[in-house]
């Protein structure tokens, strides 16, 4: 059991959880859908404090946990060829692909750079030019901008010699795929703040709509995600169904232009598989028709790679809040994050990750 | 990656038509690209996701929120600062 004092403001930390207890009178189920908000609840055994019947549900909201190990396997096929030099963001180079990860491609002699920001990469082509640089475009929607623009630099500058592995997700489809699901227990959303901060809140509009949950667009820190949770129990509680923004300090309605601006040139929405879920429609986004020379699926001939998962990985149904990682039987045996099986246990941010982290097995089992 | 860091703009320059800026993340220097945020000036807050600034943010709550970073010890995994040290592999310039 977590403690109140290891919240930042303890009182506030208090009197949140007060007044949920207080308002609560039925049980109610709860999605995350942004990976610093899970490593949040767990960390601070948030779901432990909430009163019974007050269940979080862990949805796909972690970019490298989704990201398909077809994708991994492209990277890794690209990573290892002679001459390129291979960016990625640092939490993609332990993600294993069928057999093999990034780490062991540079060990075995190919040129892997984590890389801080995407135009680190874009640098890096214009002081190599005799040299393929690829880099490594995941993410959700708070991430594209900063891909976007390194593709934009790259064109405007005339490097040649840069490509990128575009595998982008976007979080307003997986909503609607989950809350569209017949099998769905979700009564309320928590939407992902930074990726609010790029794009806004409206887009979550006709969501609230069309299935009648409330939706609170919320931060990662604890006093935040618990405030979040307080508005959505408060209206459903209410009866009512609104979008509400419980993280204005940082996310406007209309969220950030100029990004926007950017990600409509670089970027069009496209279907994408998600790790452990499958083919949502357009959840995604791709190099639009004017950069399509930038894509190193084309430019490396490896668009036809395409790795099934592994049949012992029940990570899908974590992702859609079915089961909880404990409850897999691989989870803590054959699936550690040392050898992980699938999406949820690759990154530090993922649900499975989370819970082995925090030794988490004496949760109960959610009654269904 | 997932997370974005409250940082201080301490200069703003042009660099081949991009407006970037040195940011200080609680004394962590970054180069970070300001195109997304162009009103954003010398002394403010902003945070910061992948080396670009995406929404400007109030002193107080960027402070809360560093502090916050720091107690958890994640603010160097989160600027990538352990990342190179740890898999040997040598950060990009």
């Amino acid at each position: 059991m977590k403690y109140l004092d290891e919240f930042n403001d303890p009182d506030l930390a208090r009197a949140l959880f007060d007044d949920i207890a207080r308002i609560t009178t039925q049980p109610w189920a709860i999605m995350e859908v942004c990976g610093g908000q899970t490593h949040s609840i767990i960390r601070n055994g948030i779901d432990q404090l909430l009163p019974d019947g007050i269940e979080l549900i862990h949805g796909p909201g972690c970019p490298v946990c989704v990201t398909p190990l077809g994708v991994i396997d492209k990277a890794l096929e690209i990573a290892a060829r002679p001459g390129v030099i291979f960016c990625s963001f640092g939490d993609m180079l332990r993600v294993p692909g069928s057999d093999r990860d990034l780490f062991q491609v540079k060990s075995e002699g190919g040129d892997v750079r984590v890389v801080y920001s995407p135009l680190d990469a874009v640098n890096l082509a214009a002081d190599h030019p005799d040299r393929d640089v690829v880099f490594f475009a995941i993410g959700f929607e708070t991430t594209a901008p900063a891909n976007a623009m390194a593709v934009h630099l790259a064109d405007q500058r005339g490097l040649t010699n840069f490509s990128v592995l575009v595998s982008h997700v976007l979080v307003p489809p997986a909503i609607e795929a989950i809350a569209s699901s017949p099998t769905t227990r979700v009564d309320g959303f928590l939407a992902a703040g930074h990726v609010c901060s790029v794009m806004g809140t409206r887009q979550y509009a006709p969501l609230v709509e069309r299935f009648g949950v409330p939706i609170v667009v919320t931060g990662f820190e604890p006093l935040d995600v618990l405030e979040g949770i307080r508005r959505v129990v408060q209206q459903l509680e209410a009866g009512v169904a609104e979008l509400d923004n419980a993280y204005a300090r940082v996310v406007s309605d209309e969220g950030n232009s100029a990004a926007q601006r950017m990600l409509d040139d670089v970027f069009e929405v496209c279907d994408r598989q998600w790790r452990g879920i499958g083919e949502i429609p357009r959840s995604g986004w791709k190099l639009a028709e004017r950069y399509a020379h930038f894509d190193a699926e084309t430019r490396f001939g490896v668009s036809e790679i395409d790795t099934p998962e592994s049949e012992l990985c029940r990570s899908g149904e974590v992702l859609q809040g079915l089961i909880k990682p404990h409850e897999c039987a691989a989870f803590g045996e054959e699936c550690t994050p040392r050898t992980p099986l699938g999406a949820t246990m690759v990154s530090s941010e993922g649900a499975c990750a989370a819970y082995f982290q925090y030794r988490r097995l004496d949760v109960p089992v959610a009654v269904e | 990656m997932c997370l974005a860091v409250p940082g201080q703009i301490i200069d703003v320059r042009e660099e081949q038509g991009t407006r970037m800026a040195t940011i200080s993340f609680d004394g962590i220097h970054k180069d970070i690209c300001l195109a997304y945020l162009p009103d954003i000036e010398v002394g403010d807050y902003a945070i910061v996701h992948v080396g670009f600034a995406i929404s400007k943010v109030d002193e107080e709550s960027a402070l809360e929120t560093l502090q916050m970073f720091k107690d958890l010890g994640i603010l160097d995994e989160e600027l990538g600062v352990d990342a190179a040290e740890d898999s040997g592999i040598e950060a990009a310039p």
